[in-house]
């Protein structure tokens, strides 16, 4: 049974080595993410991201520049994120052009990424409509059933 | 990062309305009011003994509640929990976008220096 999923996506007018090296590098990772960044983007290496006053482990997983990088998290629970416990965030980069990167971002809760890829390919196409517009459709029918 | 700690706080929350089969029934739930397990069972793929799984783990996990009506006991959605769901998700999503619109500020940045300086470099090639 999968967990939670969130895909969101932005098209970005630089190249995909540029789009790369933004959201793999420590200095950059801390503009945009955590406030302290310790990473060494090799699959497997465990690093460490601090978030305010809170810190915890992630793990790299997927390396494969300049179209896909997957890193594990559990938040920042303290401890070291694994199959079971934690998110895995995965990002995809699609050049359009020579100037243009699609970058699409998926977090999505441990059980889905043990799942063979038919099984995967099988949920997102059960899942057109994406989590948060489901949750967004119900809440909207709800509300209105309220006032009736 | 307190919505990313809510999720995982909520992880029963989540799981509940990951399945489709549960999402089918609460959508059923949400447009039908208050309605028997049985009546469920008629309006959907599977069987009467997994709508009654599914019941038991949305009414867990607090999205819909029970009631008894005569003989028949009748299941409604938990308006303010499934409200609370869709913020939460909401937030986290959110959260995603301002990152992907803090990259694209970043990568642009960084790709607008890089051509200015190849172009500064084709123009002044002794300089290098």
């Amino acid at each position: 049974m999968p967990g939670l999923v969130i895909d969101r996506e932005v098209l970005i007018e630089a190249p995909a080595e540029v789009v790369w090296r933004t959201i793999t590098e420590p200095d950059q990772i801390s503009q945009w993410f955590a406030s302290r960044v310790e990473l060494v983007v090799e699959p497997g290496a465990h690093g460490y991201m601090e978030f305010g006053d809170q810190g915890g482990p992630v793990v790299v997983e997927t390396v494969d520049p300049p179209a896909r990088f997957s890193f594990r998290w559990n938040h920042p629970r303290g401890e070291e994120p694994v199959a079971g416990n934690s998110m895995l965030v995965e990002f995809t980069l699609t050049p359009e052009g020579d100037e243009q990167t699609r970058l699409r971002v998926v977090e999505s809760g441990h059980e889905l990424c043990a799942w063979p890829d038919a099984e995967k390919e099988r949920y997102a196409e059960e899942h057109r409509e994406g989590w948060v517009e489901f949750l967004d459709r119900l809440a909207v029918l709800v509300a209105k059933h309220r006032h009736r | 990062m307190t919505a990313g700690i809510t999720v995982q706080a909520d992880e029963e929350l989540w799981s509940a309305i990951a399945d489709p089969s549960r999402r089918q029934v609460l959508d059923l739930l949400v447009s039908h009011g208050a309605v028997s397990a049985s009546w469920l069972a008629g309006r959907v793929p599977f069987t009467r003994q997994a709508v009654s799984k599914h019941l038991v783990v949305l009414e867990r996990a607090g999205l819909i509640s029970r009631r008894k009506q005569g003989r028949e006991v009748l299941y409604q959605v938990e308006a303010e929990r499934l409200d609370q769901a869709a913020r939460a998700m909401a937030e986290v999503a959110a959260q995603w976008d301002q990152r992907l619109g803090a990259i694209k500020r970043l990568a642009e940045a960084a790709h607008a220096e890089n051509t200015r300086h190849a172009e500064n470099t084709s123009r002044n090639p002794d300089e290098q």
